[in-house]
């Protein structure tokens, strides 16, 4: 019988694997579902079990059976690793991702799974918090805090009792990582809190994951029960998001948890001294706690070998937007953001040119072609005024309307806000209203660009917000370009250095660097950059 | 005293850990204890950071981004309130680029707040107005044509204050006040980011929501948003004066903060140590009374209780007080009058009207309130510590492990501490509460009780000797404790006595009702769960057995070795504001002030000296003796200050018929209640604002009251007690209250130390404060216990004889509400009576059920003393075959079914025990209606004849 591979993940099924799933178990095929492999061009893809090794076929449709049986079919794509897309890849992280069936023990263990925590648990407590510290892994949710310190502080807390966090909420715009790791290779992840719980000291731990993930929250599940035996006396559970962008941030992540409204927390205390119910708490990324497996099976070295500056180890790089090969690229830091959107992306998928990237989700700052140069690093890009956040990059075209984007990260964060501080709460519909006033002023003066059509989700006379404040008029105040442009400036100033949490004080990322680089499409005539911090 | 508002540190003091940090701020050294917070160290070092968020109530929060610093070597902006300091960190307060941001924040507050100042209620008062002018904002750019919160209907449903959310900032000052100082949980956040909003409960009104209007959030709000309605009527306060309230027994002190003349509002004072600047609806908002109209001005005389009342002059009511109680002592001999002491006076104006009784009237036959509360607590401390008092401050609670309460119903009867021993409870104390109904500490937000065991009413003594014999036969007692502090061979007869096989939780399951496993559970937590500390109240007292219930829970606390140090103790709840205090200064029939028997011949002799007089060394008559005396023919003529003893007294009947055996009944009060419908003479009296004196609170301590205003009757208590006096020949000379507290203080050892300009200078003092202890005694039995050895007292169980059946097959059991306080003269005239404007009688649903009775429905309650009606409560807070009603209003009556059992040591009424038959009812009994008649009757006032 043949064995074929296809892909259970969210994205190969909407783009219509389980029919090509069910198609080659009629064919009475042996179908063994998936995770991701991470290439969204190329689903739905199958592998066929061969004596050269699994050639991959993809984009394929039920219809295909046969031809792909046949070995005949024009999609063909020989062994999915050696397609470029892969072969520049360091899959440190997302090895086993796309390769292995996520919930069969059986394949785990036989692809490294579990070495990383024998390893630990054969070690010192101590010993395992160092060698964390020695990868150099940094947090990556995106604040790249290094981990291993973060876990000293918890291991040196004394309390009754501590936890362990996954923040899973992954609510970044063009990010997936998360996702495609707990669809993939849900042990992984299991593995690596239970190192974490090892380390720290702590007896339970809890996975956070959005509500739209309803395939990662399902497939942990079934992970944590048919793995309970083997993490013992560790213990875990899932929780599910509410559906709040802000819940992303850690304490308020941790107040959700807790059972109440999901608001942000001030710091300090820091969680790692007083995080869930109280206790230390070790609360870290999905990917920051895929990665520590293998670290510990392979060694501080093999990972921190990989990398660029401070910046060690893989970073999982997720390229969406308008990009013509969309998907999951681990990579070693160091990669500079053009290689990533034009010779790994191969540019957008509409054909144009590439007019701005935004990297880092829906607080990070849009970048033109001009800084292409930029090295995948964390202190690179906060150089240069950006962040790499959770590492999506959202590509865009030349019919982008900037202005629009900048109003659109206002609207992001005035729809996400917790409500607790003042600079997000207030600021984020006022800096909504100035976007309108001077896109207002700027089609009254430049009536060519009247109508101009955005590619992102920011609309005008709709939606939140806009039906209380667009047809508002203002007056009393210079609403000239200029005027507004400089209240604008004042605003994120106070919103990015007066905020309780990064999504006000991020919001300015993205509003500033359209400002900064795409000056026409606010109505100047000549860069005004001058006043930018 | 002037008006300014009370310093605000912005964050609570740091947690102490002894250790001590050094950093500078704005180029001055600082040195604080670790954990302080960079805002606090600013304030106490005489800055002042701009803040809307923070205050120093509640815990730091961090959300108005107002208090923004610079901190050397650190990234960015910290927050001052959540950032705490650090040993040689550099901090800025002032800089031209934190005035930049903080004039941003601020820009974008005010672009979505009124410009309304100068009609606003708070103008004057308001942080938001005060941090505008103080981070100079001038402009706000962003107009006043986008997005706004304002516009929205104000919530007026509260009686007592209002909710703007047009005016709402955000803070969450009153969600984190309500949360963190009251422990209600009422209020919440609803809505993200530009629409959040404070909401009540799920989005209701204030007056329909779960809101116990302690006032907590009105204080803590920054703004106009929640605010007094009082002061949107009168206008913002210009003085203030610290007093003592006038309601329950844990004595909080206020700021009463005034407009010339007028009271505008009463605001908890911070610094009060029994209150810690919290407060309840009745302290906060319930002054009312003290205006209101049915309040009586003038002296009024009549012959006949059956006439109306005729008003007199001061001198006219004075004499004729006088007159006729000397004509009645020179008919019916010296004996044949006496009085009654009250327990929401002041301690001077008590001493005083003990003094006219043993001076003047020259017998001991004065009695208080406390007979029908307390007594069994002085009686069974006295008897097993040495001492009629509770051991501990309300702080101590803090400290308490596990907590105990037992007949206690604090979150409506003390709800100030309540909220303390909540906040303690939320630290992770663990709680076991004995208590046949299922109150509001069993199970609410936050908190919930270890144990709950719902006994039948009346077996306390049973309950706790079980608990006692869990504690003996499984060896959790402090042997090192009693070995030390109290007698071996007492313990060991107590011992064995508690350990007998029928006093086994399992033995008395069939008495009590709860489950034996259930008991020996609670009784292990106690005894080895850490601090233990035991509050009780009237559920204690009032039975039969009051004392030895008492006596039970001291043995109790005595075999743990809970006595003598903080976080432990034997703690009655006291009712009323001075009931401790009336105690105190003498107002039992057989003990001078301090708890000195009449019979002590040094004692009397010392206030023989001090009074000119020889005392009669007889115990007089208690309250109940007095009734019965009066229909026997012997007792004849009554003084009763401040107490309505005609409501509140068991067996109303009875009480009726003593008084209407009496020829002559002084009533003085603020208010016709309902033992003036059986007197002859009326005496207008002062309200707490209109006087100076002292309190003395639960955990004895002696506050201040202050008079704020003048008597509207034209004297203050003590000064009516003082003409009386004279005119009684006495001679007496007081001046002012701080004369009548040094003849206290020098005729009484434990209040020796006690002096007005002490208690300035210090603001409360907890007695015994003498020289053996200057500085008061916040724990008693320390070292020692007063009485030298801890007596275990064998308490064996006694079954009340009131005794359920088939005519009267169901339990009654009665006690107070939030809103109101005792028989309501005060409360029923504020507009407390929006949440409970009658008394309702709380049944399970199973007895209504077999009754036939829904919730709502008019009910006959009687009982072998009598019978009224009310309208039936069906709800599981009560268990099954009990019945639970309030005596807040003499329409009901509910004294009319309690009964004449009382406890066998002190004669405390057994209210908490009345075996009743329910059964529907069209509406008032014929009784309720024959005394309604008779009550507007006797109310009734001669017009005056024209003057002029």
């Amino acid at each position: 019988m043949t064995r074929v591979f296809v892909s259970r993940d969210m994205a190969s099924v909407a783009l219509g694997a389980d029919d090509v799933a069910r198609a080659f178990g009629d064919a009475g095929c042996e179908v063994v579902r998936t995770g991701s492999r991470g290439l969204f061009s190329i689903e739905p893809l199958v592998e066929v079990e061969t004596d050269l090794g699994r050639i991959g076929f993809g984009p394929v449709g039920p219809g295909d059976v046969a031809a792909v049986l046949d070995g005949a079919h024009a999609a063909r794509l020989g062994k999915v690793e050696d397609l470029p897309f892969f072969v520049g890849q360091r899959r440190f992280t997302f090895a086993r991702c796309g390769v292995i069936d996520p919930l069969s023990l059986a394949d785990y263990a036989a692809h490294g799974g579990w070495q990383g925590l024998g390893t630990a648990r054969a070690q010192a407590v101590q010993q395992v918090v160092d060698t964390v510290k020695a990868s150099g892994l940094r947090g990556r949710g995106g604040a790249g805090f290094p981990t291993g310190i973060k876990w000293q502080t918890v291991l040196d807390a004394p309390a009754d009792e501590k936890f362990i966090v996954c923040n899973a909420d992954e609510g970044d715009s063009g990010t997936f990582a998360d996702r495609m790791l707990m669809e993939g290779d849900p042990f992984c992840l299991i593995e690596g809190m239970a190192i974490a719980a090892h380390a720290v000291g702590a007896r339970h731990g809890y996975i956070y994951i959005r509500s739209e993930y309803p395939f990662a929250i399902a497939t942990m599940r079934a992970a944590i029960a048919a793995s309970a035996h083997i993490v013992a006396p560790f213990t875990l559970e899932v929780r599910e998001g509410a559906g709040a962008y802000v819940c992303g941030e850690e304490t308020a992540l941790l107040d959700s948890i807790e059972g109440k409204r999901g608001q942000v927390r001030a710091k300090p205390p820091l969680p790692a001294l007083q995080g869930l119910f109280g206790r230390p708490t070790v609360i870290n990324n999905v990917l920051s706690l895929a990665a520590v497996p293998f670290i510990l099976a392979q060694g501080a070295d093999a990972y921190a070998a990989v990398g660029f500056g401070r910046s060690r180890g893989t970073m999982p790089v997720q390229l969406a937007g308008n990009v013509r090969h969309g998907g999951l690229y681990e990579v070693g830091f160091g990669i500079t953001l053009g290689e990533l959107v034009n010779d790994i992306g191969g540019g957008t998928s509409s054909g144009r040119p590439v007019r701005a990237v935004q990297v880092g989700g829906p607080l990070g700052a849009y970048f033109p072609p001009s800084m292409f140069h930029l090295p995948f690093d964390y202190e690179a890009f906060a150089a240069a005024g950006g962040l790499i956040g959770h590492a999506g990059i959202t590509v865009f075209d030349d019919s982008v309307d900037m202005a629009h984007m900048a109003r659109f990260a206002m609207e992001f964060c005035a729809a996400e806000s917790c409500g607790k501080c003042t600079p997000c709460r207030i600021g984020s519909t006022r800096g909504v209203e100035i976007m309108d006033r001077i896109i207002g002023a700027r089609d009254t003066s430049h009536p060519e660009d009247k109508g101009k059509v955005s590619t992102g989700s920011a609309r005008t006379g709709e939606g939140y917000l806009d039906r209380a404040l667009y047809s508002r008029a203002p007056n009393r105040i210079d609403v000239s370009i200029e005027a507004q442009t400089s209240l604008l400036r004042d605003l994120a100033d106070t919103m990015k250095y007066g905020s309780l949490c990064a999504l006000g004080g991020f919001t300015p990322y993205p509003v500033l660097s359209a400002l900064d680089y795409f000056p026409e499409d606010f109505g100047a005539s000549a860069p005004i950059k001058e006043a930018a911090e | 005293m002037s008006f300014n508002r009370e310093t605000d540190h912005g964050t609570p003091p740091a947690i102490a850990t002894g250790k001590n940090v050094t950093l500078t701020i704005d180029g001055q050294s600082v040195t604080l204890p670790e954990g302080t917070s960079i805002m606090r160290a600013a304030s106490l070092t005489g800055g002042s950071i701009p803040k809307l968020c923070a205050t120093d109530s509640v815990e730091s929060f961090g959300s108005c981004r107002l208090c923004l610093v610079e901190v050397e070597g650190r990234n960015g902006y910290p927050a001052s309130c959540t950032t705490p300091v650090a040993d040689g960190m550099v901090v800025r307060t002032q800089t031209e680029r934190l005035k930049q941001l903080r004039r941003g924040v601020m820009e974008l507050y005010i672009s979505d707040h009124p410009l309304d100042c100068l009609t606003c209620g708070a103008n004057g008062d308001c942080e938001l107005q005060d941090q505008a002018g103080a981070v100079g904002l001038r402009d706000v750019r962003y107009g006043y044509d986008g997005a706004t919160n304002m516009g929205q209907a104000k919530d007026q449903s509260n009686p007592y204050f209002d909710f703007d959310p047009s005016k709402c900032i955000v803070c969450s000052r009153c969600v984190r006040a309500c949360e963190e100082v009251q422990g209600t949980f009422a209020l919440t956040i609803e809505n993200m980011g530009f629409d959040s909003k404070v909401s009540a409960s799920q989005g209701e009104d204030f007056l329909g929501s779960e809101c116990v209007s302690c006032g907590a959030c009105v204080q803590a709000c920054p703004t106009a948003s929640l605010i007094e309605k009082a002061v949107v009527e009168i206008g913002t306060p210009d003085r203030a004066v610290v007093t003592t309230c006038a309601y329950c027994g844990v004595g909080c002190t206020f700021r009463a903060e005034m407009r010339g003349e007028e009271l505008v509002r009463m605001v908890p004072w911070k610094d009060g140590k029994a209150n810690r600047g919290h407060s309840c609806v009745k302290g906060r908002f319930a002054w009312g009374y003290a205006q209101h109209q049915d309040r009586i001005l003038n002296p009024m005389i009549r012959a006949s209780v059956s006439e109306p009342w005729r008003e007199v002059s001061w001198d006219e009511a004075i004499a004729h007080t006088a007159s006729e109680f000397r004509r009645i002592q020179a008919k019916y001999g010296t004996r044949s009058i006496g009085g009654i002491t009250s327990s929401r006076c002041t301690n001077e104006e008590t001493f005083l009207v003990q003094k006219l009784i043993r001076q003047g009237f020259g017998n001991n036959n004065v009695d208080t309130c406390a007979r029908v509360c307390h007594s069994p607590t002085g009686y069974g401390l006295s008897q097993t510590f040495g001492t009629s008092a509770g051991t501990q401050d309300f702080d101590s609670v803090m400290a308490a492990d596990v907590i105990l309460v037992i007949g206690a119903n604090p979150t409506d009867g003390h709800p100030v501490f309540a909220s303390r021993m909540k906040k303690r409870l939320r630290q992770g104390a663990k709680l076991i509460v004995i208590d046949p109904r299922r109150t509001d500490m069993v199970q609410s937000p936050h908190i919930a009780a270890e144990h709950h065991l719902p006994l039948r009413p009346g077996t306390n003594v049973a309950m706790l000797t079980a608990i006692a014999h869990v504690v003996v036969t499984e060896k959790l007692y402090d042997e090192a404790f009693i070995r030390e502090r109290c007698d071996w061979d007492e313990f060991a007869d107590w011992a064995e006595f508690v350990s007998e096989p029928a006093r086994s939780p399992e033995a008395i399951e069939p008495l009590t009702g709860v489950k034996a496993d259930e008991v020996r559970a609670a009784a292990r937590l106690y005894a080895t769960g850490g601090n233990g500390a035991i509050y009780y109240g009237l559920g204690v007292t009032e039975h039969s057995q009051g004392s030895s219930t008492v006596m039970a829970i001291a043995n109790l606390a005595m075999a743990t070795g809970n006595v003598g140090r903080e976080g432990v103790g034997v703690n009655p709840l006291r009712g009323q504001n001075n009931v401790q205090g009336a105690c105190d200064m003498g107002s039992f029939p057989h003990e001078f002030s301090g708890y000195r028997h009449v019979s002590d011949t040094a004692t009397r002799s010392m206030f023989e000296r001090a009074w000119g007089v020889a005392l009669d060394a007889e115990p007089g008559l208690r309250i109940p003796n007095m009734l019965d005396a009066a229909t026997d023919g012997t007792f004849k003529g009554l003084f009763v200050q401040g107490e309505d003893i005609l409501q509140s007294d068991p067996n109303t009947h009875h009480v009726a018929a003593g008084l209407a055996a009496m020829e002559c009944v002084v009533v003085q009060d603020l208010f016709l209640n309902e033992t003036a419908n059986y007197a002859h003479i009326f005496l207008p009296g002062s309200t707490f604002l209109e006087k100076d004196g002292t309190f003395t609170n639960a955990e004895r301590r002696i506050q201040r009251v202050r008079k704020v205003m003048a008597p509207l009757n034209g004297y203050a208590d003590w000064e009516i007690v003082q003409l009386v006096a004279n005119a009684l020949d006495l001679g007496w000379t007081y001046g002012h209250p701080s004369e009548i507290m040094d003849e206290i203080a020098a005729l009484t050892p434990t209040f020796a130390g006690v002096h007005y300009d002490r208690l300035e200078a210090e603001g409360s003092l907890q007695w015994p404060a003498n020289d053996a202890a200057p500085d008061g005694t916040p724990t008693m039995h320390i070292d020692g216990f007063v009485r030298g050895k801890g007596k275990f007292v064998v308490t064996d169980y006694v079954p009340t004889d009131e005794k359920t059946g088939p005519r009267f097959p169901l339990l009654l059991t009665t006690g107070r509400i939030l809103s109101h306080y005792n028989v309501g003269a005060q409360t029923r005239r504020t507009a407390n009576t929006a949440w409970h404007p009658e008394d309702r009688l709380e049944m399970h649903p199973s007895d209504a059920d077999n009754r036939g009775l829904k919730d709502g429905d008019w009910v006959t309650l009687r009982s072998r003393a009598g019978e009224t009606t009310l309208r039936a409560l069906v709800t599981e807070r009560v268990a099954p075959g009990v019945v639970y009603t309030t005596f807040h209003h003499p329409e009901t009556q509910a004294n009319v079914i309690t009964t004449d059992y009382s406890d066998w040591a002190t004669n405390c009424p057994e209210y908490k025990v009345t075996a009743v038959q329910v059964m529907a009812s069209n509406g008032p009994s014929d009784w309720q209606q024959d005394y309604a008649r008779q009550a507007r009757n006797s109310r009734r006032i001669a017009p005056l004849e024209a003057a002029e």
